[in-house]
């Protein structure tokens, strides 16, 4: 079955239809790109997945579970983390303590635990620590644990975010345009730190990307958006030579190097 | 600025030399005790109140070991100020003041500091504490049906004063819910929204007081309810504390005086109790939660902390406590009124938070302690100078001014929240993030400045000590 299932979802801003009647299916353990011009939709159905916008039409089931109506930390909950397109890390908090908020709803010490510091509250916050760091040194952060998260380089707060995201166990990563901003050097380390977070923790994987050269490396099958609307979905092979895709969105100049 | 001069550098090290290692000890204890022998010596002068009073900044600011801080704490708190306290009534009933307000500012810290929720209405949860003693604590059960002000024979207390315990104790907890009564409407409100409706709800509680002396008499309208109870405090207890404590005081304690001794360290216990919650909250993950929300509030709630439910939490948290502050303020004034609960002390609270550090914990205590002994004394003070002054014959020589010809407008006390203001404005432009600043927020408001910290000055001297 399905990881993720959206049907008919759409979207709407006054007059202007964001996401229209999107029909998405995603299988667990893949990884899979979406892709399109600015303005497409893109974000915004990231969005309506994660409970940040309500979508007025549709349905959204995740590990057979309806989510539209959940609020977005009851969807985090049940395994749904994010990435955001500008940067969104807790910059006056370290790097330790943004994977921890990350790690809150794994957590279950609650008001009267914090204030009693029983045994059981103390081994969890000592437990939750140690998979923090594990999970710095998985995405590679190790080291920078106690540095303010603002003052590291924009890489590494990439990679932050990346770990913040994945302290929370998720079966589905979500990462809006995660490579935007670095250096061909960078976006080589990231993209195979994302192969690893599928083949190593198993985790389900869908990104917004812009880069061709990730989108066309990384991704298993592609889904293409214009206007709000789906104009196509397939394997990358596909995609690269569907004449729909090339004119909205590609070019002449991308079409003409696929060819080549 | 470039080349710092031969003497600065000296002042400098000397500083260095006697803030660490032996010699702090020996500071503290010195100018403890000569803080102590002052305020004993003089029990009306000013200054030697003040220079007691920072022996505690000085012991906070000394690298002494945590368990010389905390004994010196100790010691000043329930040893030394309880006795200068009982030779001079007032100083006790400013270290009272002083913890009332620490608590409600460490209250207010949660929700404001922690949280970064602007609740300009905090003192309406105070009122709603004093308001619950004031009214189980007083006849006023007996007077529901009395016309406000007037006393018709009959009326009876309903509970005995020794409830003021257990009201304590309801009062944290009457606090805490209406801190999550008016939250659950309130917190989905953002930033400025959410301080206006917050102003509005303690707008609402005062005027509430005001009012509800009809169609029942609950509050006895402005004239506030009188004489609300305290605690009983056993007569053989008392005689074998003063066996100790006349010596050292120096003339018998009456019974007042130990009332005063009693409301001091009960509020120093709950400033104490306030202290550890807040610390345990922030040191877990819902202080985490809170902090995070106040970095991002969509990144948070995008991370699965629930926003509302934690916004409560701090709520209800910094709530409990003035209702908690509450009982204990009606009981230790046997009375209240809608006047004691303005808008202005509401900001008076805000305004010891961000004098002393938003989010951190000592620079809020420190906070209430100067805006109190500012109000308290300094004015008070300065104004009785200057009347005195006006009294004398005296001049100003070269302008030629008699002081009798000061107009009585510029009696500094008059000018207190004008005073407030400058010192806020001067606070945000020199010092924003607080007298003490909360480690977080000092990085947020000085990037600059983070890179020449003398902490490695410092260690190089430890080194070669």
């Amino acid at each position: 079955m399905a990881l993720l299932e959206a049907k008919h979802v759409t979207k709407r801003f006054g007059g202007l239809t964001a996401v229209s009647r999107m029909d998405f299916v995603l299988d667990e353990g893949r990884i899979v790109s979406i892709i399109g011009p600015n303005g497409a939709g893109k974000t915004t159905f990231f969005n309506s997945l994660t409970g940040i916008y309500r979508p007025e039409e549709g349905e959204i089931h995740f590990d057979g579970k309806a989510l539209i109506g959940m609020r977005s930390d009851q969807i985090a909950a049940r395994g749904i983390a994010r990435t955001f397109q500008n940067i969104r890390l807790f910059g006056n908090m370290t790097v330790l303590e943004n994977a921890l908020v990350g790690m809150h709803t794994r957590l279950r010490q609650g008001m009267v635990q914090a204030l009693s510091r029983s045994r059981a509250f103390r081994e969890e916050e000592a437990e939750a620590k140690v998979q923090a760091r594990k999970v710095m040194d998985f995405v590679g952060l190790a080291g920078v644990g106690d540095e303010l998260a603002r003052n590291l380089p924009y890489g590494l707060q990439r990679r932050v975010e990346v770990a913040r995201a994945l302290a929370a166990q998720p079966r589905l990563l979500l990462l809006d345009e995660p490579t935007a901003g670095m250096n061909p050097n960078e976006t080589d380390e990231a993209v195979s730190l994302f192969r690893r977070v599928r083949d190593e923790l198993g985790v389900t994987l869908l990104l917004i990307e812009h880069d061709m050269r990730v989108v066309m490396g990384i991704s298993e099958r592609i889904t293409v958006m214009d206007y709000g609307e789906v104009i196509a979905e397939g394997l990358p092979a596909e995609i690269r030579k569907n004449p729909r895709v090339v004119e909205a969105y590609l070019g002449r100049g991308i079409s003409e190097q696929a060819a080549a | 600025m470039k080349t710092p001069s031969r003497l600065s550098r000296s002042i400098h090290s000397l500083l260095l030399r006697l803030t660490q290692g032996p010699a702090a000890y020996a500071v503290a204890i010195v100018w403890l005790a000569i803080g102590v022998t002052l305020v004993y010596i003089s029990p009306r002068s000013l200054i030697a109140f003040l220079i007691f009073l920072s022996s505690a900044l000085l012991i906070y600011y000394l690298k002494l070991s945590n368990r010389a801080k905390l004994s010196l704490a100790i010691l000043v708190t329930l040893v030394l100020l309880p006795v200068v306290g009982v030779r001079n009534i007032f100083y006790l009933e400013v270290a009272f003041q002083i913890s009332v307000y620490a608590a409600l500012a460490l209250g207010l810290n949660i929700v404001v500091g922690f949280a970064g929720l602007l609740d300009l209405g905090y003192v309406a949860f105070y009122a709603v504490g004093a308001y619950l003693w004031a009214f189980f604590g007083s006849q006023q059960p007996s007077l529901l049906h009395a016309i406000p002000g007037t006393a018709p024979p009959g009326a009876y207390f309903l509970l005995p004063g020794n409830m003021f315990y257990l009201f304590v104790i309801l009062g944290l907890a009457v606090g805490a819910l209406t801190g999550i009564v008016l939250g659950l409407p309130v917190l989905r409100l953002r930033g400025d929204y959410l301080a206006i409706v917050t102003l509005g709800f303690g707008e609402v509680i005062r005027v509430l007081a005001n009012n509800l002396d009809k169609p029942l008499n609950l509050t006895n309208g402005p004239q506030g309810i009188t004489p609300i109870q305290r605690p009983t405090l056993p007569a053989p207890l008392l005689d074998a504390i003063r066996v100790v404590l006349d010596p050292l005081v120096g003339r018998r304690v009456t019974d007042a005086q130990f009332y005063n001794l009693f409301f001091y360290f009960a509020a120093l216990v709950v400033v104490v109790i306030v202290i550890t919650v807040a610390r345990r909250l922030d040191d877990s993950k819902i202080g985490r939660a809170w902090t995070a929300i106040r970095e991002d509030e969509v990144a948070a709630i995008a991370m699965g902390v629930p926003l509302v439910r934690m916004k409560l939490y701090a709520f209800a948290a910094g709530a409990s406590f003035a209702g908690g502050m509450g009982v204990l303020f009606a009981a230790s004034r046997t009375f209240v009124s809608p006047e004691s609960f303005s808008f202005m002390q509401s900001i008076g609270v805000l305004s010891m938070v961000i004098l002393g550090g938003i989010g951190s914990i000592p620079g809020v205590i420190v906070g209430a302690a100067v805006v109190i002994i500012l109000n308290l004394q300094v004015l008070q003070g300065l104004s009785l100078f200057l009347s005195e002054l006006r009294q004398s014959d005296a001049v100003i020589p070269i302008i030629n001014f008699a002081w009798k010809d000061l107009s009585t407008q510029l009696d500094p006390a008059k000018y207190q929240r004008m005073l407030f203001g400058i010192i806020l404005v001067v606070m945000m432009i020199y010092r924003p993030a607080g007298l003490i600043p909360a480690a977080r927020r000092k990085s947020e408001l000085m990037k600059e400045d983070s890179a020449e910290l003398p902490d490695e000055n410092g260690q190089v001297n430890d080194g070669t000590a």
